[in-house]
């Protein structure tokens, strides 16, 4: 046995070669199977793919490393189902590419934070964090609302996604633009195939200036939808164990 | 190297594996015995893991293992026995109305600590951490309620919200007099001259009293004849020196002209019937209560 050992101490590509095999074993049995079984995501209402600006959103959430201070997982602890509410579900991640979980926590977890504060008060809280709670350790965004969304390539990062998996429709893809524009005006030509597409997205000016579409207005939008799209009362917890 | 005869060192007495280096031997020093128990023990305990806990992935399911352990479970359970613990407090809580629950002292110590520590999670983030408020977040100590005071009214608040997502919400709308061009810019200065009159600040009484027609016509229907305020249109009292969204003529003026109205979220749907009821009632007690 020792002796056929030396045939890798002695050769390093086969060496390489067994680590790879010997590594991608844990692999295959650790993370192949949530690929293919059904139990990873749970069935459940209400789950859709994001809208245009809350993508563009999320873009900005990225880009300024929000995840690096808050998580999005409520995990399925008492104290955490208490403070946040009903612990996060694998589907509500199910269209995100990444997902946002987070294991690190200096501001507060914001898988539920939508609707759980006004626009108003995001819009000032992203301006100056500290005007609201003084005890706030966040950084100001105020550059947020005086910088247009970036609005050229929406639709590459619509079907970018479609890519890898999350079932925007053709009509969702070649309108993204004009559904980014309409979901911060009611008044728009353009509302009722958005509120069609998009059933129940919220449709408002989200940062309070109706003369730009800001990266604060795609921010906010992207913010109060977290964690409100499952349809809790269609959902039984006794199928869902894990 | 792979030499299998044995060697011993001839400094430390120890067995060499053979390996050679250079003119530089490895010592065969094996590892402790307890080390090398425990590292079987814990190969024995993966195993009986693999058997009682939820483990291995198989073609269309996994094991469940035979404890039947599911944190879901685990939390839902732990959340049942913290509620029926607290059953005692909060079925008395319910059953009692809401205006005799301060006459219990014993429920009051309940709810004073409980709606404490709801307040610190989800109200004080807009309303501050001692309910003082800030501009734009209404102070909750004082006595100027914008929708009425009454525990019935600030429990109807909390559940639906002002302005809010919820269908029931509380609503209401100033118009924007001046963007959308109700009134001419003159007019509001004078109006704004007029609301400073009403609360005895210092104005100019000419221009006051030129405003007196407009504030009749454009104001006295949701904020009263004498600036008192309607709790039904959540009109503000313009008499008490409580100023929302900034004190002083000038903010009176862009407020008149501008000002968009506060958004507090329902929260029917996030908190539960007994934790809302305890935060009306420590609201209501914080000093300002009707």
């Amino acid at each position: 046995m020792l002796e056929k050992h030396a045939v890798f101490e002695k050769n390093s590509i086969l060496l390489t070669i067994g680590i790879l095999v010997v590594v991608a074993i844990g692999g295959i049995i650790e993370i192949a199977p949530t690929f293919y079984l059904e139990s990873t995501i749970e069935r459940v209402e209400g789950v859709r793919p994001h809208t245009p600006l809350e993508l563009a959103g999320r873009n900005v959430y990225i880009r300024e490393g929000c995840y690096v201070c808050h998580s999005q997982m409520v995990r399925s602890l008492r104290d955490e189902v208490e403070r946040y509410g009903h612990y996060s579900l694998a589907a509500e991640s199910m269209y995100d590419h990444p997902f946002q979980w987070g294991s690190k926590r200096t501001g507060p977890d914001l898988a539920r934070v939508g609707g759980k504060y006004s626009d108003e008060w995001h819009r000032q809280h992203m301006i100056d964090p500290r005007s609201l709670v003084p005890e706030s350790i966040m950084p100001g965004y105020p550059f947020l609302a005086t910088t247009p969304v970036r609005k050229f390539d929406i639709k590459a990062h619509l079907s970018a996604n479609r890519s890898v998996g999350v079932p925007y429709t053709d009509a969702m893809v070649d309108n993204a633009l004009a559904d980014l524009e309409s979901q911060v005006d009611e008044w728009s030509d353009g509302y009722d195939d958005f509120v069609a597409r998009y059933p129940d997205a919220r449709v408002r000016d989200f940062d309070g200036n109706p003369d730009m579409i800001s990266e604060l207005d795609a921010l906010i939008a992207y913010l109060q939808v977290l964690g409100t799209m499952v349809d809790f009362s269609e959902y039984n917890p006794e199928e869902n164990l894990r | 190297m792979a030499d299998n005869q044995k060697e011993i060192d001839e400094h430390s007495g120890v067995d060499t594996t053979g390996h050679e280096w250079d003119g530089i031997k490895e010592l065969n020093n094996p590892l402790p015995k307890w080390w090398v128990y425990t590292f079987y023990i814990t190969c024995i305990w993966a195993v009986l893991y693999w058997i009682a806990m939820p483990a291995i992935p198989l073609a269309s399911s996994y094991t469940k293992g035979v404890l039947g352990y599911s944190q879901r479970q685990v939390v839902a359970d732990e959340i049942a026995a913290a509620n029926a613990k607290k059953a005692v407090w909060a079925d008395r809580l319910m059953s009692t109305p809401l205006e005799k629950v301060s006459d219990d002292p014993q429920l009051m110590t309940y709810v004073m600590s409980a709606a404490g520590t709801s307040f610190g999670d989800n109200c004080a983030t807009c309303h501050g951490t001692g309910a003082q408020g800030s501009k734009g977040y209404p102070n909750l100590n004082d006595d100027d309620w914008l929708w009425g005071g009454t525990l019935e009214e600030i429990q109807t608040t909390i559940q639906y919200g002002i302005r809010s997502e919820h269908e029931e919400t509380r609503y209401s709308e100033m118009p924007f007099f001046v963007k959308d061009g109700l009134l001419e810019r003159d007019q509001v200065r004078a109006l704004a001259e007029y609301v400073l009159a009403l609360s005895g600040e210092d104005h100019d009484a000419a221009l006051a009293a030129s405003a007196a027609e407009t504030y009749e016509f454009e104001c006295a229907s949701c904020h009263m004849e004498d600036g008192a305020g309607d709790i039904f249109v959540g009109a503000p009292n313009l008499k008490d020196k409580i100023w929302l969204h900034g004190e002083g003529r000038d903010a009176i003026i862009k407020n008149i002209g501008y000002m968009k109205a506060g958004v507090m979220p329902a929260w029917k749907d996030r908190l539960d019937e007994a934790t809302i009821r305890s935060l009306a009632i420590y609201v209501h007690s914080l000093g300002g209560g009707q």
